[in-house]
């Protein structure tokens, strides 16, 4: 048996950067390579350079990225268990996006809707093209509300629908007049944006639009918190729950694992928003803190370290002795037992490389974990992540609005007049300010990926592999899309969409769980096997005759 | 004939989890099985996205499909100028023998006339060596995957096959061997070679879709039919199509008929003996000779194990689901090892599933009932009422079989929840043979689970 330590050909050293991006960008034609370059940085973190983000994707050139359907209802509605979906097009887009995420969610009793395992489709046909599909559609919210009572429906246009003209809006309106439930549409045609990123942005403008803010029935709790971009993928959100729990925090709502519809309704009720994916969900904290007065701050739950230092900002921003006393309770217990996994796995990684290359954030906040392990991350970038996610906040107002953006409602906000109470006075925030305790912002990833790493916004297909052809990390993270590919090079492709059927990977347990999937990947004795024997042995028979002369 | 559930007499309006998926999936797949060949979605990169997802997660294999990228103005004004730029970029970056595409509903619906822009195409690069493009129209409001195959299928022969003789290396026969798993692909080759028949597979993804991991990548994968024996295949004896389940202009085996003369013929997906004698027949009468003994010995092992089940699985009550002619295959196939196939439902509506069920399964049982146009929850009523103790269909059933706490086996696609889709075998002795063990095992299992002594002999 080979010894685990070479079961992955990891390169050392590492590559030089600037040739390596050069190398991703030979075989492209001019003008491609041209646009490429724009997309890759070599990380200096004294001076941080622009990146180009959520620009379109090339045709041709493939790419990891889904649409805006996919975001809205994919991503952001997903998870939201008693909300019926209805998709309004042609089978195919409902069908590819039925029960494909692996968020979870848990009810709390029998008499709570769970829609999560059906998939309702319109099915368009020749004749709704031709003709117009409102009726169909009409008739299909009916029918929906008759056979299974629901709280709320939504609806999603998906690409011929917005062509053909049909007004899901106007269909939604008429709906919820004649049922007397919420109804309400998503104009998240898969055209719109260059990417999931436009969905998430038309989900959270009609959430908002249409959503927050209609629950009527009061709150209980000190400590009131939503959790903005948390899908409860693999339970992730169960993890946190726990945690937020036994800290004495009140989760008012999800945005949006393990969620429902109330929640939703009463999310201005909260007194702070902790945002996870800043990503997908930063519209709506920006714009409940304008209508509500909640402020919002960053929080990541991916990794220990995060975590503790995620579950204290929010102990330091309520101020109160029994809460941070609390806090620290459940950090040294949690903590402890995230010391004895690192001791045990540590040894087994320290030193490997790692590239992430996925979503919004994840590419960010798994860094943290792999660090708890020793490990390094030499290339990472996102998916459909715009400047902002790469370089802070700092660099909004710098960002140009094309095309592709200005086809998205900016949805204009003003205080509402009875409900906005700002949690936190402006003298209260610039003391926090001044404490180093920042709100409404983001750092991005670059500030903190070392000296000479790369960030590759949008990779295409032949990146990836040329990048792994010429760093050969002993783990590359990705989807289900780039895994066996990358697989097949000869290194293991840990996913980060769905967990690869694993997880939960979030706070101090799931630290621990990915902990131990990160080794076992990496140490697989799969690997050894690749090259067969007779390809490093001489040939018996050429001895032979080489010892016959 | 069997009476039939007719497309749009449902009560339903809405499609609620269907039992089909788009067509430019099913031409993508198509496309996969020609050596060389990169598939093209002409539309937004959504679809293309969903479908390599869903194709990468059936197989476990790597699975590129590129795309023309819509964007909001593309969607008014037309795609040509993404066609020319996506299909120039896949050129340069893969150096592909053919680009095959296929178009969504997108597409479909502003009226892109791919004709006219293929053409334009080739005028552009008409001084470079610039891949093959065939294109098949594919709109998913009219059809489902497996209907996408059929037309992909049919365009590769409309655009390629060639009457010409001098073709070096004739075929004897052109196979058109359905919708597939790669085992199956193997299997069919390894039969028409023990036949000593000169063969084309059209399509062939046995090696594309099941490759070996040598720790280098190759991005376009070894296999696949050659462009040239595609050509060739104009030129062959006679062609062999496996299902019925056609709509109009999409029998491949008519198409190579029409366009090139090669006598068509037709037996339903060989499933079980009956299945399987009708391929192995025509199979003799092609070669001359009769069916090697390996084969024979196949068939004879076979009827050993229906021996081996029949007192484990007769009378059993099965669901079978997915597509026309995978149904229309296994139910003749249950009809021989003695399982009443109750329910007989698919996604796709080519209206032609009653009758060749009529045609191979007993009908004296009389209770069987057909779905066209289903969906998973016609389908649950259905098991419901005909209390069935199996399902046999792909994962998408898996809730069901969970509510009705009665046993999957997994075959069609998709196969996302176990491992080894790709070798799933169903054709011919030797499909059959594993397929029944399956089904006898699974129902084996369930007596044993509940046999309170835990009797180790069943
Ligand atoms: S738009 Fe059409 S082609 Fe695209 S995923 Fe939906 S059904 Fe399939
Ligand atoms: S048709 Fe549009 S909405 Fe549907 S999958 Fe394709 S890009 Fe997305």
């Amino acid at each position: 048996m080979p010894d685990t330590d070479n079961l992955i050909k990891t390169v050392t050293p590492l590559p030089d950067p600037e040739a390596a991006k050069e190398a991703l960008l030979k075989s492209y034609p001019t003008k491609v390579a041209r646009k490429r370059t724009k997309h890759m940085v070599v990380n200096d973190p004294a001076t941080l350079s622009a990146i180009q983000a959520n620009a379109r994707t090339i045709p041709g050139i493939i790419t990891q990225r889904g649409c805006s359907y996919a975001g809205c209802k994919g991503v952001v509605l997903g998870p939201t268990r008693d909300i019926i979906n209805i998709t309004h097009g042609p089978i195919g887009c409902g069908y590819y996006s039925w029960l494909t995420r692996r968020n979870q969610t848990r009810t709390e009793s029998d008499a709570e809707h769970n829609y999560i395992p059906y998939c309702f489709s319109t099915d368009m046909q020749e004749q709704e093209i031709v003709f117009g599909g409102e009726k169909k559609l009409e008739a299909a919210i009916q029918e929906a509300y008759d056979l299974f009572h629901p709280k709320a429906i939504a609806v999603f246009a998906t690409c011929p629908v917005g062509l053909i003209g049909d007004d899901i809006h106007q269909v939604s309106k008429r709906m919820k007049e004649k049922l007397g439930i919420n109804v309400f549409a998503f104009s998240c045609e898969g055209y719109r944006g260059v990417s999931q990123s436009a969905g998430h942005h038309i989900a959270n403008n009609q959430l908002f639009k249409h959503v927050i803010g209609r629950g009527t029935t009061p709150v209980e709790g000190k400590f009131r918190i939503n959790l903005l971009g948390e899908y409860n993928i693999g339970g992730d959100a169960f993890v946190l729950e726990d945690l937020f729990e036994r800290c004495g925090i009140t989760l008012v709502s999800t945005f949006s694992g393990n969620s429902t519809v109330d929640g939703f309704e009463r999310a201005h009720m909260a007194d702070l928003n902790c945002v996870m994916c800043h990503r997908s969900i930063n519209y709506v904290a920006d714009m409940i803190e304008k209508k509500y007065g909640i402020p919002w701050f960053k929080v990541n739950f991916i990794g220990a370290n995060s975590s503790a230092k995620s579950l204290r900002r929010i102990a330091q921003y309520f101020e109160n002795d029994e809460l941070t006393a609390r806090t620290e309770q459940v950090i040294a217990e949690e903590n402890e037992k995230v010391a004895a996994a690192q001791s045990r796995i540590r040894p087994r990684c320290e030193g490997k490389t790692a590239m992430l290359f996925v979503g919004g954030s994840r590419a960010h906040h798994y860094q943290d974990l792999f660090k708890e392990i020793g490990m390094k991350t030499v290339a990472a970038g996102y998916e459909f992540a715009h400047r902002d996610d790469y370089e802070g906040r700092r660099v909004l107002p710098d960002i140009k609005v094309d095309a592709d953006s200005r086809n998205i409602e900016e949805v204009t906000v003003e205080q509402d007049a009875e409900l906005y109470n700002p949690r936190k006075s402006a003298d209260e925030i610039a003391a926090y300010e001044a404490r180093e305790f920042h709100f409404n912002d983001y750092d991005g990833m670059m500030p903190e990926m070392e000296e000479g790493t790369l960030s590759i916004d949008d990779i295409s297909h032949h990146e990836t592999e040329r990048l792994i052809e010429m760093y050969r990390p002993a783990v590359f993270c990705a989807g289900i899309k780039e895994k066996y590919a990358v697989q097949k090079m000869g290194v293991p492709c840990k996913q980060l969409h769905s967990y690869d059927y694993g997880g939960p990977y979030a706070g101090f347990q799931g630290a621990i769980n990915f902990y131990e999937d990160i080794d076992r990947m990496v140490n697989a004795r799969a690997w050894a096997f690749i090259d067969p024997p007779w390809k490093t042995r001489t040939s018996p028979k050429l001895t032979a005759s080489y010892g016959d002369q | 004939m069997l009476p039939v559930k007719e497309a749009g007499t449902t009560i339903a309006v809405a499609t609620q989890n269907a039992c089909k998926a788009c067509m430019p999936l099913g031409a993508c797949l198509a496309y996969r099985g020609v050596e060389g060949a990169v598939p093209f979605l002409h539309g937004p990169q959504g679809c293309a996205t969903y479908m390599r997802r869903f194709l990468i997660g059936h197989f476990r294999e790597p699975m590129d499909i590129a795309c023309s990228s819509f964007s909001e103005e593309t969607a008014i004004f037309g795609g040509s100028a993404d066609i020319h730029t996506g299909l120039d970029n896949v050129a340069k970056a893969y150096h592909p023998a053919m680009i095959g595409i296929a178009t969504t509903c997108l597409a479909e619906t502003i009226g892109e006339d791919m004709g006219l822009m293929l053409h334009q195409h080739a005028e552009k690069n008409a001084d470079k060596a610039s891949p093959l493009v065939v294109a098949a129209s594919t709109p998913s409001y009219s059809g489902t995957h497996a209907d996408g195959f059929h037309a992909a299928t049919c365009a590769l022969v409309n655009a390629l096959a060639e009457t010409d003789a001098a073709q070096a290396g004739r075929a004897d026969v052109v196979c058109f061997p359905n919708m597939v798993s790669p085992a199956d692909l193997r299997y069919l080759k390894e039969v028409l070679a023990d036949f000593g028949l000169c063969h084309v597979l059209l399509p062939d993804y046995s090696e594309t879709l099941d490759r070996p991991i040598a720790g280098e990548y190759e991005r376009i994968p070894k296999g696949g039919v050659p462009i040239s024996a595609i050509r060739g295949a104009g030129a062959a004896r006679a062609s062999v199509t496996l299902g019925s389940a056609f709509r109009p202009g999409q029998h491949p085996g008519a198409a190579l008929l029409a366009k090139c003369g090669v006598p068509s013929l037709s037996v339903g997906l060989p499933v079980g003996i009956r299945g399987s004698d009708l391929l192995f027949q025509q199979l003799e009468d092609l070669a001359g000779k009769p069916t090697p003994e390996k084969h024979a010995a196949e068939r004879g092992r076979l009827i050993d194990t229906y021996v081996d089940a029949h007192k484990y699985l007769y009378g059993k009550r099965a669901v079978v689901y997915g597509e026309e002619d995978l149904v229309t295959g296994i139910a003749s196939f249950l009809d021989e090892i003695g399982v009443v196939p109750v329910v007989c439902a698919s996604g796709g509506r080519s209206g032609g599933m009653a009758e060749a069920l009529s045609a191979t399964v007993s009908m004296q049982r009389g209770d069987i009932q057909v779905l066209e146009d289903a969906d998973f929850v016609e389908i649950g009523e259905a098991a419901e009422a005909a209390k069935a103790d199996l399902l046999i269909g792909n994962s998408r059933g898996f809730g069901l079989s969970r509510r009705l706490d009665i046993p999957l086996i997994r075959v069609g696609m998709p196969v996302h929840d176990r491992i080894g889709a790709q070798r799933i075998q169903l054709l011919g002795y030797r499909g059959a043979q594993a397929l029944c063990d399956r089904i006898a095992n699974a129902v084996i299992a369930r007596d044993q689970e509940r046999s309170e002594p835990g009797y180790m002999t069943m």
